[in-house]
């Protein structure tokens, strides 16, 4: 301390003082607006990526053209015989006259990959909905390949070297025409929403992963919400005060932080190995959720018995209820909006969850709907994993477009349980 | 019988017996005196009766179900002389074959060994699995009704069904709360079981303190490096560089957060930022691990190359990064309690004395405060430790001992993910190094929380 400071008063000296400790109370002030504005930021950052990248994905070129259902059909009893009839051909004659002017072996196989290898199947679907087309012509339109859907949407530079985009100089030219006649047009991506994993991405869709979540919720919603409630139940209620509730408690509370992949491993070695369930099922998926959901229901549940007054419990008992009326007449009744709203809350997180169910194989390519809880299916946040990786432009949009869809359910979730709590909240 | 129908036929007999039993007691008291004679109320009849009839056959069910599989196997292996003499090994592809073949028709595999026994085992199977369910279904029944025989028996006008029904209400509920200690006891029995077995072939030693991590088995005896090594270090190192870049992240904005929102923010505002803050809490991981692996890494990399670093494309900073962005609103959430945990006097105090509200929260809160912060940080650590989806989707993959975050690194979640994706033998060392793993990660994981939670307690007691 300097000479001249021991001089001052103290007075003087706090308030010579005073301006830098203002400026010091200042800058700390926006340190913490700023620290709070990273979080804030990066979520908008984060939602406009995604959203950008992912509306395109709701949207599907498709390629209108004259199909000709003379030739090229093998009917055999009435039916279409969908093994030697060459769909294939069909499509590409329409291809070719449209563009009558190619004809030069190379420059065909370019055009022909214009159409999605799926137009095949659409063919088949149309053919079998209304059969009297068959030697007729029809305008049907079909989706596009990924590579030409992608270039209508812009996302690939015309002004690239060649060589360097997917899509040639005279693939370029076809659609530019399609395009400026209105034979190529956007409509609703409804494959999204139909269709199973595909190596195809304009054929890719959520749907089996949709719905193998979806069984996977129904599991865990019945594995454990009765047993968290009743878990929550006994030791909020019965539990007596010893080595054992404790235990119980510790427990609880490190299950909740046991990294979600260790309960992965848990299914493979117990539910897969052991009890001999199948891999990349719904069920098993549901189990390891239900498991990992557990802990989450009953800090929550126990946390809605604890709001309840004493004194309702205590009248209660006073009228000579047993302790087990008390507890299904008034406590379950009172504390179950809360206990719902907390299985809303695990559920949500179940679903979003990816790591445990890459252990337990869920991770295989699956284009099928699985229809049964024993079914080989995938989940939607491991779709987005899959589809994450795959190096396709277009795949990129889609998991964007997933990725939406699965905020969307969380966002529906959330909000449903704010909602119930706000109408169940009480004041006592 | 299929499972479904089995279960519904039990509802059905529960249901039943339910009404019989209600029925009886109603019965047993004399058609001159009142219901009230009876100890309990008739209900509570029906709902012993139901207990007696289906808890029992369930509790049947599930241990045949736990048990099926296995005696099921052994005694399948025991109809082949020459299967039997085979390695535990050969003996579960056998098994894995067999079961292939029955569900989904999918073996074809030409010069598979055992072809011709793969297909008598498979019938096999299928007989000995539809006489298992049979008798699984007819002991179930028959417990089912003796349970409603035995009770239907006892009811009269003293008999105190209502205490006996609560009594196995309340051993249900408390066999609920185990399911907690059962699924720890599953974690550890299944990471330590499959963890010995890999220690069997991998010394310890080696495990803990080898520098080279590369788990490609051989295929043959004769390759060369064919051994595969298994040293953990290149993983640990890589774990904690990803854990520290995420903590120098979430750490400091975390608490500033947590600050700002509890001393200075006005409640209009506080309400509107501190959901917002939640929402980061709610994203799923494998969106985060997207973000970080699609737009984060790649704006990373053509930002070093604009300054001259050269940044892999699966830096450990892009998944530090992302990662600590997610557990900013889990540490901001702790430091909050912690903050609000110290006596409000304290703070009135030093603000009464004349220091500014940044004095109060820097030279008396905070201090007041750290042990509660830093439980929280454990706590944080050890969710950054055990998080999986961001680093399997923006960390490499190959095992670097490098503590350059610009580098790419392989934590010990990817390490796990990669050995047991896809196709697997389950006792290769390469997929038993991924149960070890799993333990150390448990081990690691838990012992962060417990420190963590214990200091979060105890500092908590000092002021109430």
């Amino acid at each position: 301390m300097s000479k001249k400071n021991l001089s001052l008063s103290t007075q003087q000296k706090v308030r010579k003082s005073l301006s830098s400790r203002y400026k010091k109370e200042t800058l700390f002030q926006y340190f913490g607006l700023s620290s709070l504005s990273v979080g804030i930021i990066f979520l908008v950052i984060f939602f406009y990526s995604v959203l950008s990248q992912g509306f395109s994905a709701f949207t599907q070129t498709y390629i209108s053209l004259k199909v000709d259902f003379s030739d090229n059909l093998v009917v055999k009893n009435n039916k279409i015989d969908s093994i030697d009839s060459n769909f294939d051909a069909i499509i590409r004659s329409a291809l070719r006259e449209r563009f009558p002017e190619v004809n030069n072996r190379r420059d065909r196989r370019e055009l022909y990959k214009l159409i999605s290898i799926g137009a095949v199947y659409q063919l088949i679907d149309h053919l079998d909905m209304s059969p009297g087309d068959v030697g007729s012509r029809e305008i049907l339109s079909f989706p596009t390949s990924s590579d030409v859907d992608m270039y209508v949407k812009g996302n690939i530079d015309r002004k690239l070297d060649e060589s360097k985009r997917t899509i040639s100089n005279n693939q370029m030219m076809w659609i530019d025409e399609l395009v400026e006649k209105g034979e190529i047009k956007m409509k609703f991506n409804s494959a999204l929403f139909s269709n199973g994993d595909s190596r195809e991405p304009e054929l890719a869709g959520i749907y089996s992963a949709l719905k193998g979540s979806f069984l996977m919720l129904f599991i865990t919603l019945i594995v454990s919400f009765p047993v968290g409630i009743a878990a929550a139940i006994y030791l909020e209620e019965f539990a007596p005060k010893n080595k054992i509730s404790d235990l119980i408690e510790v427990n609880i509370n490190n299950l909740a932080a046991v990294p979600s992949i260790v309960f992965g491993l848990l299914g493979l070695a117990v539910f897969i190995n052991w009890f001999g369930i199948p891999r990349s099922s719904p069920l098993v998926g549901g189990l390891v959720l239900s498991l990992l959901t557990l802990p989450v229901i009953i800090i929550s549940s126990r946390a809605a018995i604890t709001a309840i007054p004493p004194s309702i419990k205590e009248a209660a008992l006073g009228v000579g209820a047993s302790h087990m009326q008390v507890v299904a007449h008034h406590i379950l009744p009172l504390a179950f909006p809360g206990m719902l709203t907390g299985a809303i809350i695990g559920m949500s997180r179940a679903l979003g969850e990816s790591a445990p169910l890459l252990m337990i194989g869920m991770v295989a390519f699956i284009v099928d709907i699985p229809s049964v809880i024993t079914d080989p299916s995938s989940a939607l946040p491991v779709q987005i994993y899959l589809w994450a990786d795959s190096p396709e432009r277009a795949f990129a949009e889609r998991t964007s477009a997933a990725i939406i869809i699965l905020l969307g359910f969380l966002l529906t979730m959330n909000l449903l349980a704010i909602y119930l709590r706000k109408k169940f909240e009480r004041k006592w | 019988m299929k499972l479904e129908t089995l279960f519904l036929f039990l509802i059905a007999l529960s249901i039943i017996s339910y009404y019989i039993a209600m029925r009886r007691a109603i019965m047993s008291v004399d058609s001159q005196q009142s219901i009230s004679k009876l100890h309990s109320m008739p209900t509570y009849h029906g709902y012993y009766a139901v207990i007696c009839s289906f808890v029992p056959p369930m509790i049947i069910i599930f241990l045949w179900l736990v048990f099926e599989q296995r005696v099921i196997s052994t005694l399948l292996i025991s109809n082949f002389s020459n299967i039997k003499v085979l390695s535990q090994g050969e003996i579960n592809l056998f098994l894995t074959n067999v079961q292939n073949t029955l569900y989904s028709n999918l073996f074809s595999q030409d010069g598979t060994r055992f072809q011709s026994e793969i297909q008598q085992a498979t019938i096999i199977l299928k007989s000995y699995q539809s006489i298992s369910r049979i008798i699984l279904s007819v002991f179930a029944i028959a417990v089912s009704i003796i349970g409603i025989i035995t009770v239907h028996r006892k009811i009269n006008q003293n008999y105190r069904a209502r205490n006996k029904f609560e009594n196995a209400v309340s051993k249900l509920l408390m066999t609920s709360s185990l399911v907690a200690i059962f699924t720890t006891i599953g974690i550890v029995l299944s990471v330590l079981f499959e963890s010995f077995r890999f220690f069997n072939e991998v010394s310890f030693w080696d495990f803990i303190f080898g520098t080279e991590w590369s788990p490609q088995t051989a295929l043959r005896d004769d390759q060369v490096g064919s051994s595969g090594s298994f040293g953990i270090l290149p993983l640990f190192v890589g774990t904690i560089l990803i854990t520290i870049i995420a903590m120098l992240v979430a750490g400091p904005i975390g608490l500033m957060t947590a600050i700002y929102l509890g001393q200075y923010a006005s409640p209009r505002f506080r309400n509107i930022a501190k959901p917002l803050l939640e929402v980061l809490a709610g994203i799923p991981t494998v969106v985060y691990g997207f973000f970080a692996a699609l737009t984060l890494a790649p704006f990373l990399r053509t930002w070093g190359e604009s300054v001259g670093l050269n940044v892999a494309s699966e830096s450990a900073l892009a998944a530090g990064m992302v990662m600590g962005i997610m557990i900013i609103p889990l540490i901001s959430s702790l430091s909050d309690d912690a903050i609000n945990a110290v006596p409000i006097a304290m703070s009135e105090g030093a603000l009464g004395l004349g220091s500014t509200e940044s004095e109060v929260i820097k030279k008396v809160v905070l201090p007041a405060a750290l042990p509660g912060i830093v439980g929280g940080f454990l706590l944080a650590i050890s969710r950054a430790i055990g998080e999986t989806m961001i680093v399997v989707m923006a960390a490499g993959l190959s095992a670097n001992l490098t503590v350059n975050p610009l580098e790419a690194v392989t934590t010990v979640t990817v390490q796990i993910v990669t050995l047991l994706v896809g196709d697997q033998e389950f006792d290769s060392a390469k997929t038993l190094a991924a149960f070890a793993l799993g333990l150390v990660l448990f081990i690691v994981t838990l012992g962060l929380n417990v420190f963590g939670l214990y200091i979060v307690r105890k500092y908590r007691e000092q002021y109430e």
